[in-house]
C-alpha cells in the first residue's frame, strides 16, 4: 500500500515536531519555575507558556484541513476533527457532572481540553480506517 | 451513486496508482471511489470524464449505494 504524503501533510508534520518542540521546553521551564517559588506578575506569561504550542496545534491542524488538496484524504481529516470534538466534549461534559455531584474528584490531574480532543482524533483515525479502510495515512 | 470507474481503469491496465497520478488525486482516493465509499465532487468527475474521454453519464449514474460522504 503506498503511503499518501501530500506536501500539506509534510508541512503540518514539521509543525507538529517544531509546536512539540517548544512544548517540552516551555512545559520544563515552567514546572522548574514554579517549584522554585515562582510567583508575581511573571507568573502568569510562565504558566500560559505550555499552552500557547497546545494552541498551535490546533491551528496547524485547521491549516491542514485548508491546505489539503485531495478532497477524499480532506474529507477525512474533517470527520477526524469533528469526532475529536464530540469526544472531547462528551468526556468533559460527563467528567464536569460527575465533578458537580462530588462524585469524582475536582482538577484533572493534568488531562485538560487539549488531551481528549487528541484522543479523540485516535478515535477518529480509527472510525475513518473501519467506515472508509483509510484513515488518511497522516494522524 | 455506482460507477465504472474500475472498469475503465482495467481497461487500460492502469494500476490505481497510475490513475491518481493522472488524476494528481491519492491512491486512497481512487480506491474510495472505486469501491463506492466516495461519491467524487463535480470538479474531479469532469477531470475523471476528460481523462477517460467520455460523458460523466457514461462513468457514473445515480444508483445509491453507501458513500463516506452521505452518511
Amino acid at each position: 500500500m503506498t503511503s499518501y504524503r501530500s506536501p500539506a501533510i509534510k508541512r503540518y508534520l514539521l509543525r507538529l515536531a517544531v509546536l512539540m518542540t517548544i512544548y517540552l521546553i516551555a512545559l520544563f521551564t515552567a514546572v522548574s519555575a514554579f517549584r522554585h517559588g515562582m510567583s508575581g506578575p511573571l507568573a502568569w506569561p510562565l504558566a500560559i507558556a505550555p499552552a500557547v504550542p497546545v494552541v498551535g496545534v490546533f491551528w496547524a491542524v485547521m491549516r491542514l484541513l485548508i491546505e489539503e488538496p485531495d478532497e477524499f484524504i480532506r474529507m477525512l481529516f474533517v470527520r477526524q476533527a469533528l469526532i475529536a470534538t464530540g469526544f472531547c466534549l462528551t468526556v468533559m461534559t460527563v467528567w464536569e457532572f460527575l465533578q458537580n455531584f462530588d462524585l469524582v474528584p475536582t482538577g484533572n490531574g493534568g488531562f485538560g481540553a487539549a488531551f481528549f480532543w487528541f484522543m479523540g482524533l485516535g478515535v477518529g483515525a480509527i472510525y475513518n480506517r473501519l467506515t472508509a479502510g483509510t484513515a488518511g495515512e497522516c494522524a | 451513486m455506482t460507477n465504472r470507474l474500475r472498469v475503465l481503469r482495467a481497461e487500460r491496465a492502469w494500476s490505481q496508482q497510475d490513475l491518481a497520478e493522472r488524476l494528481q488525486v491519492s491512491r486512497q482516493s481512487v480506491n474510495a471511489i472505486e469501491t463506492g465509499k466516495y461519491d467524487p465532487s463535480l470538479p474531479l468527475a469532469f477531470r475523471i470524464s476528460a481523462l477517460f474521454d467520455l460523458p460523466i453519464e457514461a462513468i457514473f449514474s445515480p444508483e445509491a449505494n453507501a458513500a463516506v460522504a452521505n452518511g
